[in-house]
């Protein structure tokens, strides 16, 4: 497959009016760790790895500008050397060669997955204070600010996150950031049915306890971070005296559900980097959707799905995530059922973050959109690529 | 008058004026039109009162369906609209148009669904800020975003502006809380984006939408997620001789790991008239005066303190008051929160401007704002969000003095134009409306301003939703979007062909 590497703003300008003039698709692309989510795409690609490098960070400010071809985890490192962090929790995925990364700070934007901390801080798009970038019209623009209170024009900076590289090349993004917590605890018990886990998760985000995170790992057979026997875990972070008398506040409350298990800080972080990068689990021959629906109907959601005969099923976000493996056998990976489920559950999305190319092909990775919907979101792809020479495809119909 | 001019009404709408009216009559009932002159004084203008103007009729709708048909109407026969929540914008969002129907959301007035088991309130969009928080209040729960005109101004309006307020510094702006949102386009068409999940899957188009001040879509239907309240919050005022040594306070805050519930800031001017007009006990001879509130369970909330205010002390503080009840810590906001009626009594009129800038800039720009403040002739009041840099300075002029006005909008255009110097932007909450918008290209070029009217012409290519706010000058949707094919096609040979 063809390849080209930028490795300036000025030279992806070039390169998009060249590919406008030939009518030559394009597929931006960093380290390839989301190239197996969304519909398979056999365009040119276009490696931004060669635009890399922070171009302002102070710490004081609480911000930081990288060009998108930066790698997520260098700047993760970065900001841990001055006791910050991007607060919604860059999950880390499998590369193409094996390997595990954070992504480049492009598609982290282009994609907006967000880890567990998301609960609490809100999602890669909440931390985006602006961008630079490129339209599908080979034009340089630029939008927001640096400062984090801005409603200058349109939030378009924020508006460009998830958008899979199908509206503009990003070249530089500027993040809100903040301090990492003093310490972080969390509090565990084990053995509980989905519907006692949601129930458990529900009731802890009605503390007074800012709870960070909230998840419920299903029983399994296989996989870490999974076990025989399912598991609820709640994360308290801030400063120690705070966390401590918060704990005992959840505590109480989980109390009624079983002994209650403490993790101190170390394996604490242990369970939710497992949790974080739960996209990168699973075997051969498994396909992995990611649902988003009303938190509270996670278990209503296990029940409805459980025809399907999950390997494995996860709740993030106090139930408002659904990480679910299947058989890749199912003839539609088990959409049809998924989506029904989700509609019972008072709405919501499924994505399909990992199957075999025919059935990325065939099925619907991202949630099929109302007519008027679907076609608000056309006449916008139109607008910023009206040669459709970015990534066209990949979400799916029009765009 | 002012500086601000409007597009020219168009005189055949004006002339349709009859015409328009009956077949809007056949939409909602007459009792929900407004067609007098007198009736329609009352909505020639919003929280901007420097700018008014009588719009072309007023209607009241009560349901989706009437928003959908009113507006089907209007795109059919090119008649512009501006949607009205409240009216408090202070940036002229909700000003009228002469040849446009003016369309308040106010009959959209009721809380649909409280749903605690998911965190989430389901709202019209004419329900107050405040009465959200009332709903949920009796369960310990709050919604977060807290504009200082939160009893008044609506749900719907905050998502239009992407309202922030004193605790946007922890808690985030509207954007950051809305979970779902029903929207009418143009044309007529109901959209549905988002609900009680979180997340947007496909292009993320309630970004865009939150903070488009009713240029794209009017919005019928608000779902946001609500927040346990904090168990305790208390405050530190701390008084400096200088701001400089305020400012350092506020960096140091920040950079201790804290992020403070809230952190405001008042000048000397700000401060005597707040203590002129409720006698809270600031101290008057204050060259700068800090508001930290730290909230959380008791033992951080005390924790935190602490640790305030050993960095105050070290920056100077002269006072450094702590709050023991809450009865105290909202009197040390008390005069925050009157800062613009208390300005207003010393002053016949005064401009609210709205600029952010890094708070590494604070001083600076306080320090060119006296100057700017003895070269205008005019004085000026400064309270200000200091934990994210957004600056409320208060220009006081006399709309009877001739010319005072258009002083008072120059010397506010320099404060702007400065905090895009320094590395900010010109609307941190009140949004551009028609007061900053011929000041968009001092931070926009050509090139941005038209990516940004591309998203317009995505939602509303004719053009007729609240025109005239936000971008300077009106281009057309078809030239727009002309593709222009650059030479030099060819200096990627391996680029593949089809």
């Amino acid at each position: 497959m063809d390849t080209l590497c930028p490795s300036s703003e000025a030279e992806v300008l070039d390169i998009l009016a060249a590919a406008i003039g030939d009518c030559v698709p394009l597929a931006p692309t960093g380290l390839g760790t989301k190239a197996g989510i969304g519909r398979p795409v056999k365009h040119a690609r276009l490696d931004l790895s060669g635009l890399a490098g922070v171009i302002l960070y102070e710490p004081e400010e609480l911000v930081v500008t990288v060009r998108a071809g930066t790698p997520v985890d260098e700047v993760v490192e970065l900001l841990a050397g001055k006791g910050q962090q991007l607060a919604f929790e860059p999950p880390v995925w499998r590369t193409p060669d094996g390997g595990a990364s954070r992504g480049t700070i492009g598609g982290l934007v282009a994609a907006n997955l967000s880890g567990p901390r998301r609960l609490k801080a809100g999602a890669v798009r909440d931390h985006i204070l602006g961008v630079r970038g490129v339209s599908g019209r080979a034009e340089a623009f630029k939008a927001g600010g640096r400062v984090v209170k801005n409603v200058t024009g349109y939030d378009l900076a924020r508006g460009l996150a998830g958008s899979w590289g199908t509206l503009a090349v990003l070249t530089e993004v500027t993040f809100k950031v903040l301090p990492k917590a003093e310490t972080e605890l969390t509090l565990a018990v084990a053995g509980l049915a989905p519907a006692h886990a949601v129930e458990a998760l529900t009731g802890a985000m009605h503390l007074s306890a800012d709870v960070s995170s909230a998840a419920h790992l299903l029983a399994a057979e296989s996989g870490a971070p999974f076990a025989q026997e399912p598991r609820t875990v709640l994360r308290l972070e801030g400063f120690v005296a705070s966390v401590d008398a918060r704990a005992e506040v959840v505590a109480r409350h989980l109390a009624p559900f079983g002994p209650v298990e403490r993790l101190e800080a170390a394996a604490s972080a242990d369970v939710w980097a497992g949790i974080r990068d739960l996209g990168s689990v699973g075997e051969a021959g498994e396909a992995l959707w990611r649902i988003s629906l009303p938190p509270a109907s996670a278990a209503v959601f296990a029940d409805r799905v459980a025809g399907l005969e999950p390997r494995r099923l996860a709740f993030d976000w106090s139930g408002g995530l659904v990480w679910l493996w299947v058989d890749d056998r199912l003839p539609d990976l088990g959409a049809a059922v998924i989506r029904a489920a989700i509609a019972v559950c008072g709405g919501g999305h499924a994505t399909l973050i990992r199957g075999q190319d025919a059935s990325r092909s065939r099925i619907d990775v991202f949630e099929p959109q109302p007519a008027p919907l679907a076609a608000l979101s056309a006449r916008l792809k139109a607008q910023f690529d009206p040669a459709g020479i970015l990534n066209p495809g990949r979400m799916g119909g029009e765009r | 008058m002012t500086l601000v001019h409007m597009p020219v009404p168009d005189a055949g709408t004006l002339a349709r004026r009859d015409e328009i009216i009956a077949g809007l009559g056949q939409l909602v009932p007459k009792r929900r039109m407004v067609t007098e002159e007198r009736g329609l004084k009352p909505w020639e203008s919003d929280a901007l009162t420097a700018h008014a103007q009588l719009p072309l009729v007023v209607v009241l709708p009560e349901t989706t369906e009437e928003v959908s048909r009113i507006l089907a109407f209007c795109h059919a026969n090119g008649v512009k609209v501006v949607p009205r929540g409240a009216g408090t914008s202070l940036s002229g969002g909700a000003l009228p148009l002469a040849d446009g129907v003016l369309m308040s959301m106010m009959r959209f007035n009721r809380v649909l669904d409280i749903d605690f088991p998911n965190r989430a309130v389901v709202a019209q969009p004419g329900v107050t800020n405040l009465g959200i928080t009332r709903a949920v209040e009796h369960r310990g729960f709050y919604y977060a975003p807290d504009p200082s005109s939160q009893l008044a101004c609506s749900i719907g309006g905050n998502v239009a502006e992407n309202s922030g307020g004193v605790h946007s510094l922890k808690y985030g702006l509207t954007t950051n809380n809305v979970l779902g949102l029903e929207m009418v386009l143009m044309t007529g068409e109901v959209i549905r984006l988002g609900g009680k999940h979180l997340d947007s899957e496909g292009y993320d188009l309630m970004a865009l939408v939150t903070g488009s001040e009713g240029l794209l879509a009017v919005i019928t239907e608000v779902t946001v997620r609500i927040l346990k309240a904090p168990e305790s919050a208390r405050a530190v005022l701390v008084a400096f001789t200088s701001s400089d040594n305020a400012a350092d306070a506020v960096a140091d805050i920040i950079a201790a790991g804290i992020i403070p519930g809230g952190m405001e800031m008042m000048d000397h001017p700000a401060i005597n008239a707040a203590e002129d007009f409720l006698h809270v006990g600031y101290p008057r001879d204050a060259e700068a005066l800090l508001i930290v509130e730290l909230d959380g369970p008791p033992v951080e909330v005390d924790d935190l303190i602490g640790r305030v205010e050993a960095i105050v002390k070290a920056r100077g503080a002269v006072e450094c008051r702590i709050s023991t009840s809450d009865a105290e810590r909202l009197s040390f906001w008390a005069g925050r929160k009157a800062a613009f009626p208390a300005v207003g009594r010393i002053s016949p009129d005064y401009l609210c401007m709205d600029g952010t800038i890094p708070r590494k800039a604070i001083s600076q720009v306080l320090k060119r704002m006296r100057e700017l403040s003895a070269e205008y002739g005019l004085r000026v009041a400064n309270v200000f969000h200091a934990g994210d840099g957004n600056l409320h300075p208060l220009i006081l002029y006399d709309a009877n003095k001739p010319g005072e006005l258009e002083r008072a909008e120059a010397f506010g255009a320099d404060i702007l134009r400065l905090c895009v110097a320094v590395g900010g932007v010109l609307t941190g909450e009140h949004g551009v409306g028609v007061e900053k918008r011929d000041l968009m290209g001092t931070m926009f070029d050509e090139t941005d301003l038209a990516h940004q009217m591309r998203v317009k012409c995505a939602f509303d290519d004719k053009q007729l939703l609240n025109p005239g706010k936000m971008f300077p000058e009106l281009s057309r949707c078809a030239e727009l979007g002309r593709l222009h094919v650059h030479a030099g096609a060819l200096r990627f040979p391996d680029l593949p062909r089809f």
